[in-house]
């Protein structure tokens, strides 16, 4: 469990990225973080692993003050993953993967093991072990990033939108594995994107952010889409635009096909189970 | 011409190579002298320089100031400050150490900022989401130096010390002015008797070991710099084909590939 207890960050140069910021982020819950550019999204992410430290209020972890860690062995203990991937060009992909543990102690052997049985774990082959980064597509470098962050088998995984980088199709191949792992592995994860399709495709809990940090509204997918807090969470929805409430319509001359429609009357999709469009229908 | 050719016939006759001639032969002699002077400043000179350049490039502290001072010291004319610490030097240290003093501090002056400059622009030139990343994942500030900055710098960092090489070997000569080898006295022998091949030959000397020294230290540039960073001009072509995800294509070659073994049976 995280803890967010009245954090606030001011920067050197005066900017007030986090005010007075307090939430509970529950263990093995996937929580998103969703806000446009300056809403101190990754500088809270980032307040997590002491990349950033706060200016005020504290953070604990599993009831521990991380203010009372030392950076480097905390940073070890959560996974991280970034956009562009950040992997270490001038090492291999398993060596990448073993970063961590070897950082740990882990003797070079069983590090590079370890890091093969979780190419597979991520959805990669076996036989790109030996790869550098730069011989690797998009997609496949963020999946390498997610075996380096599950090496040393954190509790609490940092994703900074991680997917943000790479094309549509991909990403929505990413999302589905994240949601897949996330099933199996149970992690905390923290999750960091101005996508709110992405969060509401990711999340237990979603975080609506205002630009410096203030929240708009918490809750789940489904609380924010039938009760946004304020107008600011409903354009941000995409509701106020009647977007995010779907009627089913018959057309004529559709035959049987019950069209699902937005606020506007624009079809988005056909209601599944509904017959398929005639003359595919063999009857 | 004719000049050039005498200078060369000079510079291979076995006669000047003998052990025991009189000063400034034999030019083996002067030759490792030479060399040695450049290995140690050179050395000292990358002691003080790479320290400092890496803590500058790690921290982005005190940029400026070093950017200034090394600009500074590369319009130092060598020769003028070998003269003023002679005299310097002369006034506390004995006759003989005082030229080795002199000539050292000189050199070492001028090798450092080459050397400063490529050690804190090798490492300022890391990607810094690949840093940020090191540091993410847990390593501390003197791992990220030593495991991902040093080695991703090493090209640059090594181009520097290269530069730097040169610059001494070039000068170096001036060494002979206060009394000391290298290959400057022979030139400077040479001037005293008027002997354009001793001149020439020297230089010619000073030249071809510049230009071999400097060929090997473009091999060692080569040989340091991450596997996976290196030009493609090495590069098998089989690695680079790949290195986009063509994962059928190369299953199509590894087919090809068994068509074309059967066909050998």
């Amino acid at each position: 469990m995280i803890e967010f207890q009245g954090v606030s960050k001011v920067f050197d140069d005066g900017t007030r990225a986090v005010d007075d910021f307090t939430l509970v982020l529950p263990s093995h819950k996937t929580t998103v973080f969703v806000g446009s550019s300056g809403s101190g999204k990754t500088t809270l992410l980032r307040m997590i692993n002491r990349m950033v430290d706060p200016t005020g209020g504290r953070i604990l972890i599993d009831g521990e003050d991380i203010a009372r860690l030392d950076p480097v062995r905390l940073r070890r203990r959560i996974g991280y993953v970034l956009q562009a991937a950040g992997l270490l060009p001038h090492r291999t992909v398993v060596d990448n993967i073993a970063t961590v543990p070897r950082l740990n102690g882990v003797p070079r052997a069983q590090a590079r093991a370890a890091a093969r049985e979780l190419l597979g774990t991520v959805g990669l082959e076996e036989s790109l072990a030996m790869r550098y980064p730069n011989q690797l597509s998009g997609g496949q470098q963020q999946r390498v990033g997610v075996a380096r962050a599950l090496a040393a088998d954190p509790n609490v995984l940092l994703m900074d939108e991680p997917f943000g980088a790479v094309d549509p199709i991909v990403r929505a191949e990413l999302q589905q594995e994240l949601n897949r792992l996330q099933r199996e592995l149970g992690k905390t994860i923290v999750f960091v994107t101005h996508d709110i399709d992405e969060a509401f495709l990711l999340a237990d809990q979603v975080v609506i952010l205002k630009t410096g940090g203030v929240v708009a509204q918490v809750g789940t997918p489904g609380q924010i889409l039938s009760e946004p807090a304020e107008d600011f969470v409903a354009s941000f929805i995409g509701a106020d635009a009647g977007k995010r409430q779907l009627y089913l319509q018959h057309r004529q001359g559709d035959g049987d096909v019950t069209l699902v429609v937005d606020g506007d009357g624009r079809p988005t999709g056909v209601l599944a189970g509904s017959p398929a469009a005639p003359g595919a229908d063999p009857r | 011409m004719e000049f050039f050719l005498s200078a060369l016939i000079w510079l291979v006759n076995p006669e000047n190579y003998v052990p025991g001639s009189q000063s400034p032969l034999p030019i083996s002699d002067r030759l490792i002298e030479h060399v040695l002077y450049t290995a140690i400043c050179v050395l000292i000179s990358a002691v003080i320089a790479l320290p400092l350049g890496f803590y500058i490039g790690h921290t982005g502290r005190g940029r400026q100031f070093v950017i200034s001072l090394t600009g500074g010291a590369r319009a130092m004319p060598t020769l003028g400050l070998l003269m003023a610490l002679s005299v310097f030097f002369g006034y506390f240290l004995s006759f003989t150490v005082t030229g080795f003093a002199a000539a050292f501090t000189a050199l070492t002056i001028l090798a450092i900022p080459s050397t400063l400059a490529g050690a804190y622009a090798g490492i300022e030139s890391v990607d810094r989401t690949t840093v940020d990343a090191a540091r993410a994942s847990g390593m501390s500030e003197m791992q990220i130096l030593a495991k991902v900055e040093i080695p991703l710098a090493m090209p640059l960092i090594i181009g520097g010390i290269r530069a730097s090489v040169l610059q001494v070997i070039a000068t170096a000569v001036v060494a002979s002015y206060i009394g000391l080898g290298g290959i400057g006295r022979i030139i400077s022998s040479g001037i005293g008797f008027n002997d354009n091949d001793r001149i020439l030959g020297g230089a010619l000397l000073v030249t071809i070991l510049a230009l071999v020294v400097d060929g090997m230290l473009a091999l060692v540039q080569r040989f340091v710099s991450p596997r996976a960073l290196r030009t493609p001009i090495f590069t098998p072509r089989a690695v680079r084909r790949e290195t986009s995800d063509t994962r059928a294509a190369s299953a199509g070659r590894r087919a090809v590939a068994e068509a074309s073994a059967d066909e050998g049976k």
